[in-house]
């Protein structure tokens, strides 16, 4: 018998090909094609984070913006009052600011479910929105904060190719996102794979069993939304060298309601759905905006015919759909 | 030897007095059963000793100690399970993993992270064991939510045994099965309580199954404690008879 158990195995067997796609894709693709796919890698790590609430405690928040922000607007601080330019200290401080906001909301928020805990995370965010709009002395206001290339690695990573900011997006930045992602995954497959994920899974399906076989239902809801914070703040953090610039936008609830998007759009029920969700979002939106000024009308049908048509989403319906086709062949 | 004991303990909802300054004792090694009309307050006394709703007034010891304001969680560790009248499991997970999630909560590994649930074959052997007991072996890798309701409600009663408990409660264990499923899940669960020496309460409405399987019978009417004794005696009593088990007095 193998040493690997088979879900092991089932994600070395999906991960590995994925993985080395994603290595050559730089090689292959233009760099316009590689920055495009470190944004949807970007957001694939927040909406992991965002599941670990949804498909996997049964909570839906509406509040995720916050933590994408803070990830943002900790890097972009950074620069502003230390000038540092280190990507690991970057990474390091969104992650810690995160941490300590989804503390803080979340201590406050997990009392509640259902709509309660949608409606008071949303309302919370956007405490976060208004102060970045008000405190313009600080982060800028409307016009933002403007974060400059960082250094990765301490200046040690690899030179290779140009040195203008599309070559070191598509190719230094995109390979340092692709590290952390597969990091990320790895460590929620982790997750939701352990005894304390099983607990998460039992609290989604009958809160008060999970109370009464002796889960600290409170306490385990506050850990998964610190988890699932920290991995929303680690997408921010790695999301604002990617653009250059943080604005409140990305504080405003219209972002969380994108990171419901990706997660529904690839499946909240599965653990690659977010992943796919996120990247096929990001092609989705860009292509959208490029062609139509009618962007968000797209955006809205494609929402509804999601709903309709593929309620379990892009992953949960191929799921579903390959047993039948093999069983018919 | 008393484990639990309740004193004066009493609940009201609005005007109605659900549980009416009650003292139960349950004794170590016994198996209990409480009886009574719908309303008569049996589920509610369970779900105030179990720690759901908190008591107005009254105290609950339970082996020594005074538990009246602990935490469910509290409960649970100091040996308190209890199963559901309507079942309540997680629907979405294997009847496997509903086992193993209780041995994991008893042995305090569900706050492991980053360890594999798969990975632990103690557990899993367990919960295995846990199924076969109950005769579930069969449905190990089928999610709770697609069972029979005869199997849901035996592994309803599984997860609450698979924190081993010292004190277990079992609220209407037969309730919403045929009859023909009543005796087979009765006598599995008393062989499993019998061979491991639990103690237990069963809140039934089914006579027959009372009468059968348990020593020791509490009657409860309007929230009152009516009478307490053995099957015989509880059959003699002319109160039970007339309010509990419909049987009118001759001329």
């Amino acid at each position: 018998m193998s040493p690997l158990g088979a879900r092991p195995r089932r994600l070395l067997g999906v991960g590995l090909p994925a993985v080395a796609l994603l290595i050559a894709l730089p090689f292959l693709a233009p760099p316009y094609q590689t920055v495009l796919l470190s944004y949807g890698l970007v957001f694939a790590i927040a909406a992991l984070g965002f599941n670990l609430l949804l498909g996997y405690t049964g909570l839906l928040s509406f509040g995720h913006c916050a933590y994408f922000g803070v990830g943002a607007y900790a890097v972009a601080l950074m620069v502003k009052y230390f000038k540092w330019s280190s990507m690991e200290l970057f990474v390091l401080g969104g992650v810690l600011a995160s941490a300590f906001v989804s503390l803080v909301f979340g201590f406050l928020c997990v009392r509640y479910t259902r709509i309660f805990f949608g409606i008071l995370t949303m309302a919370l965010s956007q405490v976060l929105w208004s102060l970045a709009f008000k405190f313009f002395w600080v982060t800028g206001g409307s016009d933002g904060l403007r974060v400059p290339t960082p250094t990765l690695l301490g200046g040690f990573a690899p030179q290779g190719g140009g040195s203008d900011k599309l070559d070191f997006l598509s190719h230094r930045y995109y390979f340092y996102v692709l590290v952390l992602f597969v990091l990320a995954v790895v460590v929620m497959w982790l997750i939701v794979h352990s005894p304390f994920g099983k607990a998460l899974q039992a609290i989604r399906d009958n809160e008060i069993r999970a109370e009464f076989v002796g889960v600290q239902v409170r306490r385990y809801r506050l850990v998964a939304f610190v988890v699932s914070g920290i991995y929303t703040g680690l997408a921010g953090a790695l999301w604002v060298p990617l653009n250059g610039l943080t604005t409140p936008d990305i504080l405003h609830w219209t972002f969380s309601g994108k990171i419901v998007f990706f997660t529904v759009l690839g499946g909240f029920q599965t653990f690659a759905g977010p992943i796919v969700g996120a990247i096929a979002y990001n092609y989705l939106e860009t292509y959208a905006v490029g062609h139509t000024v009618y962007w968000q009308l797209v955006l809205g049908v494609v929402l509804v015919a999601l709903v309709l048509v593929l309620p379990a989403g892009i992953v949960g319906s191929v799921l579903r759909w390959l047993p039948r086709r093999r069983s018919a062949a | 030897m008393s484990l639990l004991e309740t004193r004066q303990l009493a609940k009201s909802f609005g005007e109605t007095r659900a549980v009416d300054h009650v003292d139960f004792r349950v004794t170590k090694g016994e198996v209990l059963a409480l009886i009574g009309s719908n309303g008569a307050g049996k589920t509610t006394l369970v779900n105030l000793i179990s720690g759901l709703i908190p008591p107005d007034s009254g105290t609950i010891q339970f082996q020594g100690a005074d538990i009246t304001r602990a935490s469910v969680h509290e409960k649970i560790g100091a040996g308190i399970a209890r199963s559901f009248q309507l079942v309540n499991l997680f629907d979405q997970l294997s009847s496997l993993d509903n086992i193993a999630l209780a041995v994991f909560s008893r042995e305090g590994k569900t706050r492991r992270l980053f360890s594999l649930a798969d990975a632990d074959t103690g557990v899993r052997d367990e919960a295995h064991g846990v199924l076969k007991q109950f005769g579930l072996d069969g449905k190990a890798g089928v999610p709770a939510g697609g069972l029979s309701q005869g199997e849901r409600k035996l592994l309803d009663i599984a997860v609450a045994y698979a924190l081993k408990p010292a004190l277990l409660f079992l609220d209407e264990p037969t309730s919403g099965v045929s009859t023909r499923e009543k005796a087979p899940i009765m006598d599995i669960i008393s062989a499993i309580v019998r061979s491991g020496h639990i103690t237990a309460v069963i809140i039934e409405h089914d006579m027959d199954v009372v009468f059968r399987y348990c020593e020791r019978i509490v009657a409860m009417h309007q929230g009152k404690i009516l009478a307490d004794g053995s099957p015989d005696e509880i059959r003699a009593n002319a109160e039970v008879t007339a309010n509990l088990l419909g049987i009118q007095e001759p001329g």
